[in-house]
């Protein structure tokens, strides 16, 4: 008897465990997304194994990540414009030491390459120097090694460039991602919301049990597809729809986004908002009816009414469907993570873009950081609209509506 | 009248909206279908692909679709059980209950992308399993975890409390009760939720882009330590890259047929049980 | 004023009211009794066509309100059910204001402007017997009314649109007895103005409110008579055996 009672509750135990999995995994997901993506903030704005180096009677002392990038695109020419003295910028990248000296100057070891170096920058007092980390000259009292920035969270949040790959100073300001997930979501939702609610009031209110019974399979289905079909199939047949259509240069546009988003949101909508309706007492319908409104009349000032937190939360659903689709996106906006200016031009979304980089980002980098931390911010966006559902289909229509 | 003239034009707008979307369905289906058909046949099915993918078969990501669908199946689907369990049995109100519930709907909304940086960071990475099937059917495994507690959860709940309270006023403990009435009465729902989770892993790209996916492989895995193909990252990449993107669009709608065709036969299997199981209930 | 000759109504196989005829006069209350499940909400709503928005039935007979069949194509089905109010057994007001639940029959059958929305209201509330209850917080929900004012609230709403008949399908009974008998005296006074159909499993409640009673069993109309004859020297066995409560 008593083994039986202790196999119980074991057993029990196990359950309980099982039961507080799922809050284990997000407890998981958080520490590890979190870590690494908060990681950004304490790394090198300087691509990890490189220096910059200037003349030490520059009084440069140091250069925000956006001044890198525009010297060593030639955007800025001058040390003015940085807070230097009046003088050209003359950059100078690793590969033109071997145009200025043979092998045999370096050593068998490359071990006199740093000294070279060295001696390259103290000739050029308006010299600046993109180094790999091993070569650089130190010790040597005409050389200024700048100090590493680290990557300021202003930057990421606030920059308006997306070009992790850019040297020596990778950019990572996440507002065109932002902005291009943003976008895509909002016209995905505008297509989707009327034609969900829609095809919802008329599965709910006027369809036939025969028409029902068709239908509801036939969401379920379109709910079902995976992604990547939907991607496939945008990719083959709306871009270059989109494209002739529209007399575009090409058909990848956050438009081809928002349409394929809109066809994907679409189950969700409906599902939730008919259930929403469908729950709507039989009382109030009768009630209503009797006092002569027309089933439409019946439809928008009654039933909608008393569903609207029902409806609510199915339009919020479709929208954290939205943002976070990853691979239908990746396939038909086009590959430019530039800020949006327009629906008919390429865009990148936060998904796509982890999608698309992760692969190629060196582990540990900034690169990969922040491409944590991007995944940070979708698992906040849809966490946010997840519990929103939740509280606003809680609120029943008890007050006057 | 004015009322009953809206009435029309409202019904008639509502009709053509839903005649709207069922066309969309039948146009992606039937584009797919048409384009798809032709190029499935046995060989594409058993054969592996050869010349830069432009020809031959889908035959070894078959095979990793289906191991990955039986390694997260393993995972999920004991645990997901004993989670709905758990809330549904044990502990039935309370904020704990609560708790979990929404952590569960949490984790049902977090985009698939999420779960492969994850999976990515604690499988391949932390816990060292490398690019592999078992960190693949991990990632995978935690994906489809809510879709199995909440069907698990419904199952549950479908069966009256009068079952228990039976069982329990004969003197079974609440263990046997669930042991011996009310999973066996639940059972057809719970698998019908095992059903949706195979349609819903065999579709998943992103889960598995950083966790076990890869372009090609010589020869089949043979451990869970190895890379597979899988289908879905097989018609991304057919479709977006490789050597000469038009010679293997046929390959590519071959691969999306399949797909489909797996979530539709799995959707169907579910719904007939389904049918086939209430039916039995009522005649009861 | 109502008048229905060999009315046979089906719910799919099920014949739910067998070869009814009855008269019933303009400005007087007629109550139905009898137990449950013989007919006597389905035949009251006839009157309004709410029995339409059941699939799988059939009608036979006709069914005539001022000399005109309303099961007619030409008879437009929302005008009917202006005419025809209805009160329902459990209170079901709309989860809107007071105000607006009275008003939503007017605005719904386009019947005036805000002036005279606004007069109806107050009109009606006030035959009600629930104004002075009410006037001061008609913006607040419905819902916070007790049952008994909520059931009086759905009263002024169907008066709201004057219709010329009003059916009350057991309008008390999900009442304490304080609020039945505030309807009670309300459908005394409402008799003057309108012609009243009330289903009551209630004896009681029908002698003391009633002109004339109609017995229903089993979906036949047993017995139509006066109130008091009815109840005193009914003239089927039947009949008494309900009324001396042998069953039901």
């Amino acid at each position: 008897m008593r083994f039986k009672k202790i196999t119980e509750q074991i057993v029990q135990a196990i359950f309980t465990v099982s039961g507080a999995l799922t809050s284990i995994v997000i407890l998981l997901i958080v520490v590890f997304l979190f870590k690494e993506g908060f990681g950004l903030f304490s790394s090198p704005s300087v691509e990890k194994g490189s220096a910059l180096c200037v003349n030490a009677g520059n009084n440069i002392e140091n250069l925000s990540v956006t001044e890198i990038k525009q010297i060593f695109d030639s955007e800025i020419e001058n040390w003015e414009e940085v807070g230097g003295v009046d003088a050209p910028i003359r950059i100078f990248r690793f590969d033109e030491i071997f145009n200025l000296y043979s092998e045999s100057d370096f050593g068998e070891d490359y071990e006199l390459l740093p000294q070279k170096l060295g001696e390259v920058i103290k000739e050029d007092p308006n010299i600046i120097a993109y180094l790999p980390e091993k070569y650089v000259p130190i010790g040597m009292q005409s050389v200024k090694i700048l100090p590493p920035e680290n990557i300021g969270v202003a930057d990421f949040f606030g920059g308006t460039q997306w070009m992790p790959t850019a040297t020596p100073a990778p950019l990572l300001g996440v507002l065109p991602l932002l902005l291009g997930t943003l976008m895509v979501s909002f016209f995905a939702i505008l297509f989707a919301l009327p034609l969900g609610l829609g095809v919802a009031i008329y599965l709910s209110e006027l369809a036939s049990e025969r028409t029902r019974k068709i239908m509801k399979p036939t969401i379920e289905l379109l709910a079902g597809i995976p992604s990547v079909v939907y991607g496939f199939f945008g990719l083959v047949v709306l871009v270059p729809l989109i494209q002739s259509t529209f007399d575009l240069p090409v058909g990848e546009t956050a438009f081809a986004g928002s349409l394929i988003l809109a066809i994907m949101a679409l189950p969700t909508i409906i599902t939730v908002a008919e259930d929403a309706m469908r729950n709507t007492p039989r009382a109030m319908r009768e009630a209503s009816v009797a006092l002569g409104a027309t089933q439409w009349q019946t439809i928008y000032k009654v039933i909608i009414p008393y569903a609207m937190s029902g409806i609510s939360a199915a339009v919020v659903l479709g929208i954290g469907r939205a943002i976070g689709e990853t691979m239908a996106v990746l396939m038909v906006t086009g590959n430019a993570a530039v800020m949006p200016t327009s629906l008919f031009e390429s865009v990148r979304t936060i998904p796509a873009t982890i999608a698309a980089e992760l692969g190629e980002s060196p582990a540990g980098g900034a690169h990969y950081q922040a491409l944590f931390m991007l995944g940070c911010i979708l698992f906040l966006i849809t966490l946010i609209i997840s519990i929103t559902a939740e509280v606003i289909s809680k609120n029943k229509p008890n007050k006057a509506i | 009248m004015n009322k009953r003239l809206s009435q029309r034009i409202a019904f008639i707008v509502f009709k053509s909206l839903s005649i709207l979307v069922v066309g969309i369905l039948i146009w992606i289906l039937g584009f797919i279908v048409y384009n798809g058909i032709s190029v499935i046949s046995w060989e594409f099915l058993t054969t592996s692909p050869t010349e830069g993918m432009t020809s031959g078969g889908i035959f070894p990501a078959i095979v990793g679709t289906v191991y990955l669908v039986i390694g997260s199946i393993i995972f999920a689907f004991p645990l997901g059980v004993m989670s709905a369990i758990y809330t549904s049995e044990y502990a039935s109100t309370g904020w704990i209950v609560r708790f979990m519930r929404v952590m569960t709907n949490n984790l049902a909304s977090i985009p698939s992308i999420v779960f492969g940086l994850f999976g990515m960071a604690l499988f391949v990475n932390t816990l060292e399993f490398g690019d592999s099937i078992l960190a693949g059917s991990l990632t995978l495994g935690l994906l489809v975890l809510p879709l199995v507690i909440r069907t698990t959860e419904e199952a549950l709940n479908a069966i009256p409390t009068s079952m228990r309270t039976g069982s329990l006023a004969l003197g079974a403990s609440k263990l046997q009760t669930i042991r011996r009435v009310v999973l066996p009465m639940a059972f057809p729902n719970i698998l019908t939720g095992l059903i949706l989770s195979i349609g819903r892993v065999s579709g998943e790209t992103a889960p598995i882009l950083f966790t076990v996916a890869a372009y090609f492989l010589p020869k089949l895995p043979d451990s869970i330590f190895d890379q597979v193909m899988a289908l879905p990252y097989h018609l991304y990449v057919v479709a977006t890259s490789g050597t000469d993107i038009e010679a293997s669009r046929p390959i590519a709608y071959g691969t999306a047929l399949v797909l489909i065709a797996i979530v539709f036969v799995m959707n169907m299997l579910a719904t007939l049980l389904r049918n086939y199981f209430n039916k039995k209930i009522k005649s009861n | 004023m109502i008048e229905t000759k060999d009315i046979n109504f089906y719910y799919g196989d099920y014949h739910a009211l067998k070869d009814i005829s009855i008269k019933m006069d303009a400005n007087s209350v007629t109550a139905f009794i009898g137990p449950s499940g013989c007919g006597k909400s389905t035949f009251l709503r006839l009157f309004n066509r709410m029995n339409d928005l059941i699939d799988n039935t059939t009608l036979t007979g006709s069914c005539l309100i001022e000399g005109r069949n309303i099961y007619d194509k030409s008879y437009h089905i929302d005008d009917l059910r202006r005419k025809v109010g209805m009160v329902f057994q459990k209170p079901n007001p709309f989860p809107k204001s007071i105000f607006e639940n009275v008003a939503y029959g007017l605005r719904v059958n386009s019947m005036g402007d805000k002036k005279f929305i606004a007069q109806r209201v107050e009109e009606s509330l006030i035959d009600a017997a629930l104004w002075d209850e009410v006037k001061d917080k008609l913006k607040k929900s419905a819902l916070e009314l007790s049952g008994g004012q909520q059931q009086r609230l759905c009263i002024a709403r169907a008066l709201a649109v004057s219709p010329s008949i009003i059916m009350m399908d057991e309008p008390a009974s999900a009442l304490d007895p304080i609020s039945t008998s505030k309807i009670e005296e309300l459908i005394h006074e409402l008799k003057k103005e309108y012609t009243i159909v009330i289903v009551t499993h209630n004896m009681q409640q029908a002698a003391r409110l009633s002109d004339r009673t109609g017995f229903f069993m089993m979906g036949e109309l047993v017995e139509f008579s006066d109130t008091k004859k009815m109840f005193l020297n009914p003239e089927k066995k039947q009949t008494q055996n309900y009324i001396t409560g042998r069953f039901g």
